[in-house]
């Protein structure tokens, strides 16, 4: 019935189709995989509920189109982009052209406009009131973002209005309200500064979606999802990811982790049946006259290899090789040992850091601070670093040993220490090189990674997504 | 025949049962139940997933069949099975009976033990059925599923095909620990289930531990935001905070300050290091 309903109201005229195949489109523009049938339960949904109230339109779109946690942070900014809360100012409910009462200001009022702003975020801060600070956004990018683009056109900028009103520097007082006199630096005061942050946080984020909303009212929506929307978890890159990018990565580990185990438990299983037993299959043989009607196979010994972790660990590419260190550890059940050894220059065993039980971060901070990586200036020298490691732990890798070098392969032009390299791989069992760099950079500059390849296989391992399919595909276990 | 008239009835009864859903819940909710489609519920461990599927079936007055999911789970355990005991006891019985009468015999409804998604189907009266921790059975599990609930029917080679009368409620749960196979995921309704905000997580903790003080409540939740902002290996959910309340109220506390938070801090954190690491950020003394 719903798709007749659709189908009436497109004969009908009325844009709502158009609407929803474009919204529909930039989904799948965007990556979220959306397929026929599920776009048709969108449209049934939409038709089964208020068409009127935009909240339950989005859990009605959310339910029928996003089948993944990790979609639904796009999903959310695209649906504003196309099913906007508000036209215009937001406040007459149509588009008027630069029109409303805080538009019209010059630089003298703007202090007080801003002035203004500021004590109502304050107060809105303080009573945590959603639908105010929404408001207070709105009003706020009407009277403070606007920047006059060419004849006929305008602008809106987050950070004019973020600038202008500062938030951040209303902490101070914020905290004083609502700490009321009670002991500062104490457990209410982390409390209560979370809370600020988050709520603050949340309104920088009512600025930029309604920033977002003011100019696709202008370019239209399909301009400005292109920018709008940032890459889902699996495929920010290593080498390009913010604190913030990181942050959630980490935070990806043990999930990670976890399915990666479900997995490789389940690829190990398959497959049980090893060599036939024919000891025992002769034994069981008698009870039917010696015809062998039961055939016994041997169990397969459960190879548990040891893995050996080697990872450049300099500025360039920490924070890759952070985060695969911290899987690898949190992977340690599908592995008889684990061992890391980190190197800048040279190279030190990291492995201890990284107790059971303990904590990451703290982990991570110490590693930096403690280890030992560091002989001569800072800079990656891999040559060095391999020698030294072929030195120092000779017996650190065995027939069992999966090897695992991480790097960029970049040795600012110093000797890249293949002989030293060739020695360790031929005593592994395995050796691959993660490289976190695009494949297509890997001959340009200081990069040794096509001498490299000679020696080892190189996968290009830029985001979370490869790193999986590297563990699920080639990684024996 | 549908469950529910609009979210809005949907939010008002599940509230009724003490489950208090926000319009993303409730609006799917009442979706699922409209569209006649199985609500696929994914969220971290604890955040009340198969509380709603409860709270549905108190609400709407239903039954519920439960099928919880573990490896190994196969046909025999999920759908049906022959009573193959009682069955051998019918052949020897039988004595001189043809064997055509007692074929026909022992395959027969009285010999049939029905597992849940069987009797789910098979119920005339209003039924939820709850698939629990979906992603802890094996893929064939999947395969399984996707026949049951695309089209409400079990075909029992010996009976021919049973249809549902009524077609049930479906809430299938998991907590992610391995993707869902895009077949199931498609056939599905998604609600993604995460920690409520502030002002929601403290009404739950209000319904569900009334003797609780809604200062102390705020205090509560706003301290386990706080928890939940630290890189932790498990976040605590709204069992946590439930948990918690309990505890204080049991103790007889009535603020939530330092030396509280010290003592009872383990019925938050459920690991070690992230014990360490709480006490360290909040900063509180560490115990001797």
């Amino acid at each position: 019935m719903g798709e007749e309903a659709v189908e009436t109201s497109s004969a009908g005229g009325s844009g709502l189709v158009d609407r929803h195949v474009a919204f529909v489109g930039a989904l799948r523009t965007a990556g979220l995989p959306v397929s026929m049938a599920e776009s048709l339960d969108a449209s049934r949904a939409a038709t089964a509920i208020d068409l009127l109230n935009r909240e339950q339109l989005r859990a009605a779109y959310a339910a029928a189109v996003v089948k993944r946690a990790a979609h639904r942070a796009t999903f959310d900014r695209l649906f504003d982009l196309w099913w906007p809360p508000a036209i215009g100012d937001g406040e007459s409910g149509y588009a008027e052209d630069g029109e409303g009462e805080l538009q019209e200001v010059d630089p003298a009022d703007l202090d007080q406009v801003r002035g203004a702003l500021r004590d109502r975020l304050r107060d809105v801060l303080l009573s945590g009131d959603d639908e105010a600070l929404r408001r207070l956004a709105r009003e706020s990018v009407n009277g403070l973002g606007r920047a006059d683009g060419q004849p006929g056109r305008q602008s809106w900028f987050t950070y004019r209005v973020l600038r202008a009103l500062n938030p951040e520097t209303l902490m101070a007082s914020l905290l004083e309200a609502v700490l009321n006199g009670q002991e500062r630096g104490g457990l209410a005061e982390r409390v209560a500064r979370q809370m600020l942050t988050e709520r603050i946080k949340q309104f920088e984020e009512m600025v930029e979606a309604e920033v977002r909303r003011r100019l696709a009212e202008d370019r239209g929506a399909e301009a400005i999802a292109k920018t709008a929307v940032k890459p889902l978890v699996e495929q920010v890159e290593f080498l390009r990811a913010s604190r913030e990018d990181l942050a959630n990565l980490r935070r990806e580990v043990y999930p990670l982790a976890r399915r990666l185990a479900t997995r490789l438990t389940a690829k190990r299983r398959i497959g049980q049946r090893g060599r036939l037993d024919v000891r025992r299959t002769v034994r069981a043989s008698l009870s039917s006259g010696g015809v062998p009607l039961t055939t016994i196979f041997r169990p397969h010994k459960p190879h548990k290899p040891e893995l050996v972790v080697l990872c450049d660990v300099s500025g360039s590419v920490a924070a890759f090789a952070h985060f695969t260190i911290l899987l690898a550890f949190a992977l340690r059940e599908q592995f008889a040992k684990v061992r890391v050894f980190a190197f800048v220059d040279t190279t030190d065993e990291v492995t201890d850091f990284f107790a059971r039980g303990g904590d990451v971060v703290d982990a991570l901070a110490r590693m930096s601070a403690e280890a030992d990586v560091v002989w001569y200036d800072g800079h990656s020298d891999y040559g060095h670093a391999f020698e030294v490691f072929a030195q120092k732990w000779p017996d650190a890798v065995t027939p069992k040993t999966s090897l695992l070098v991480l790097g960029d392969a970049r040795t600012n032009y110093r000797a890249p220490g293949l002989a030293a390299l060739r020695s360790i791989v031929r005593q592994a069992r395995y050796a691959f090189w993660l490289n976190p760099e695009p494949r297509q950079y890997w001959a340009s500059g200081d990069s040794a990674a096509v001498t490299y390849t000679e020696i080892l296989p190189m996968l290009e391992c830029r985001n979370v997504r490869q790193l999986q399919e590297f563990i699920e595909g080639p990684l024996p276990v | 025949m549908t469950l529910f008239a609009s979210p809005e009835d949907v939010r008002e009864r599940l509230a009724a049962t003490g489950y208090l859903a926000d319009d993303a819940i409730a609006t799917t909710v009442f979706l699922a139940d409209a569209l006649g489609k199985p609500l696929l519920v994914e969220g971290p461990a604890g955040t009340g997933k198969t509380e709603l599927a409860k709270a549905v079936a108190t609400a709407a007055d239903a039954g519920l069949v439960r099928l919880q999911c573990y490896e190994g789970l196969d046909e025999a355990r999920a759908l049906y099975e022959w009573n193959y005991r009682k069955q051998l006891l019918r052949i020897q019985a039988a004595g001189e009976q043809a064997w055509e009468e007692t074929h026909d015999d022992i395959f027969s409804e009285e010999f049939l033990l029905s597992r849940p998604l069987l009797t789910a189907i098979r119920r005339t009266e209003p039924t939820v059925l709850l698939v629990d921790e979906t992603d802890k059975a094996d893929v064939e599990v999947e395969g399984l599923l996707l026949e049951v609930l695309s089209d409400f029917q079990v075909t029992v080679p010996e009976l021919g095909t049973i249809e549902a009368t009524r077609k049930p409620f479906v809430v299938l749960t998991s907590n992610a620990t391995r993707e869902l196979s895009e077949a199931l995921k498609r056939r599905c309704l998604f609600l993604h289930v995460d920690y409520p905000d502030a002002e929601r997580e403290k009404q739950i903790v209000l319904t569900r531990v009334p003797e609780v003080v809604e200062a102390l409540a705020e205090a509560l939740v706003r301290t386990i935001r706080t928890l939940r902002a630290l890189e932790l290996k498990k976040a605590p959910s709204i069992a946590e905070s439930i948990d918690w309340a309990r505890t204080l109220v049991a103790l007889g506390l009535d603020t939530l300050d330092e030396a509280t938070v010290q003592q009872t801090l383990g019925v938050v954190l459920k690991h070690n290091s992230d014990h360490t690491r709480a006490i360290k950020e909040l900063g509180l003394e560490p115990q001797g």
